[in-house]
């Protein structure tokens, strides 16, 4: 595998992770609990799209094809997407939709963090982007995960069973193959060991201030950098291609 | 059609006025969206810098330099999009600060806020310069702004996120 070509692979995981949080989150627009949460969450959508457009228009270019952000965006099968299975699950109740964006939102910001070294002069400059954003992100998700776990009865019963719920999906976070090694030796890609560590580290913190249990682990799930997903991202595909699918070429 | 000759300074002043499509009290140039104007072989380049990714107002800002130029009779225009450096709220002049207290919007302090857990930001009432302000959400109207309120003059108003 040539750098390139790993650059490509690993630019396309990274802006999958954007793409389809931003359009999950975007199914909340004028759904919110409460008005100042339906800003909120797609105040995160639209950060989550602007990533998604600066990787995927970086992957075209690499590829080099004369392909748009927006062929790579609605012009693959669900094979071919490796966002993360944690990324895709369902917004659910406010809880489920609060301990994913904990989950992957801290994970962010330790792996966005790093990636602002890489030596990827392109990965770095979007990194140092949108890792002032995540900041917000992150905050968001760790006041309402304190709020609810240490909140009502209700609310903390609820938390509590959205951070167990989601929490197989979180191993996958931290696999690496042999793109995440080929780039590591190029001093392009993030090395996951110890963000595994920190993360663990900021979760238990933010669960235990939260008067949340730290789930213990069991089976972890696994398959997207294989394209092999939860049954949950073909329905968020079928409704996110079908402009493409039903108007080829259509555009604004 | 009519080929003029600028200097890339003049192209500048040209387009360093154009008011933000969300803010129109603050200036491109103010913002620190506009970061420069540079020629080669007759094609003027201008870079521009999203405040946020995703910020929406990118487009219009391209379009009005377009239309601006052309009016001038410079059409060889190419605008481009930059991430590096990353835009922050340090870069707004004080002059552009006092504009947006005076438009009602409370002014950033400091570019930086990364801990776990946040310490409580200290953010004056754009209205009547109390301290004694509480966050109602992170997010506001737009991708820049946060939503407050003053538990003096009871008034809400938006807060400039730093960044």
């Amino acid at each position: 595998m040539t750098t390139k070509d790993a650059t490509y692979t690993y630019t396309i995981r990274l802006g999958d992770d954007a793409l389809i949080l931003g359009h999950r989150l975007s199914e909340l627009c004028s759904r919110g609990p409460i008005l100042e949460e339906d800003l909120a969450l797609t105040n995160v959508a639209l950060d989550m799209i602007g990533r998604a457009q600066a990787l995927l228009k970086y992957a075209a270019d690499i590829e080099g094809k004369g392909k748009t952000d927006d062929d790579i965006a609605y012009r693959r099968a669900e094979i071919n997407y490796y966002n993360h299975l944690l990324i895709e699950q369902p917004n659910a109740d406010f809880a489920h939709t609060i301990a994913r964006q904990l989950f992957v939102s801290v994970f962010e910001f330790l792996f966005y963090t790093e990636l602002e070294k890489s030596r990827d002069e392109t990965l770095a400059a979007i990194a140092s982007k949108t890792i002032k954003e995540i900041k917000y992100h992150m905050q968001h998700a760790i006041d309402w995960t304190l709020r609810l776990g240490d909140g009502t009865s209700e609310s903390h019963n609820r938390m509590q069973t959205a951070v167990n719920d989601l929490w197989m999906y979180t191993g996958e976070l931290f696999e690496m193959d042999e793109v995440d090694a080929q780039l590591m030796r190029d001093g392009i890609a993030v090395d996951l060991i110890p963000i595994k560590a920190q993360w663990h580290n900021d979760i238990k913190t933010v669960l235990s201030k939260a008067t949340l249990l730290m789930p213990e682990d069991t089976y972890m799930q696994t398959g997207s950098k294989k394209g092999i997903h939860t049954e949950n991202l073909g329905h968020i595909l079928s409704e996110m291609q079908y402009l493409q699918r039903a108007y080829p070429d259509a555009v604004w | 059609m009519v080929t003029v000759d600028l200097y890339p300074n003049e192209v500048y002043n040209l387009i360093s006025e154009i008011p933000d499509p969300e803010i129109p009290v603050i200036t491109i140039k103010d913002l620190g969206i506009l970061r420069g104007v540079r020629v080669e072989d007759g094609v003027y380049t201008v870079t521009i810098t999203p405040t946020y990714t995703a910020c929406p107002a990118m487009g219009m800002i391209s379009d009005q330099i377009k239309e601006i130029l052309g009016s001038h009779g410079v059409t060889n225009v190419e605008v481009e999009l930059t991430y590096k450096p990353a835009w922050t709220t340090d870069w707004l002049t004080q002059e552009a600060k006092l504009k947006l207290k005076k438009y009602g919007i409370a002014p950033p302090n400091h570019s930086s806020c990364s801990k776990l857990f946040s310490t409580a930001e200290i953010v004056s009432c754009p209205r009547c310069n109390s301290k004694h302000t509480s966050l109602i959400s992170r997010f506001g109207s737009t991708a820049c702004k946060a939503l407050y309120k003053c538990d003096d003059c009871k008034e809400t108003f938006d807060a400039f996120k730093c960044h």
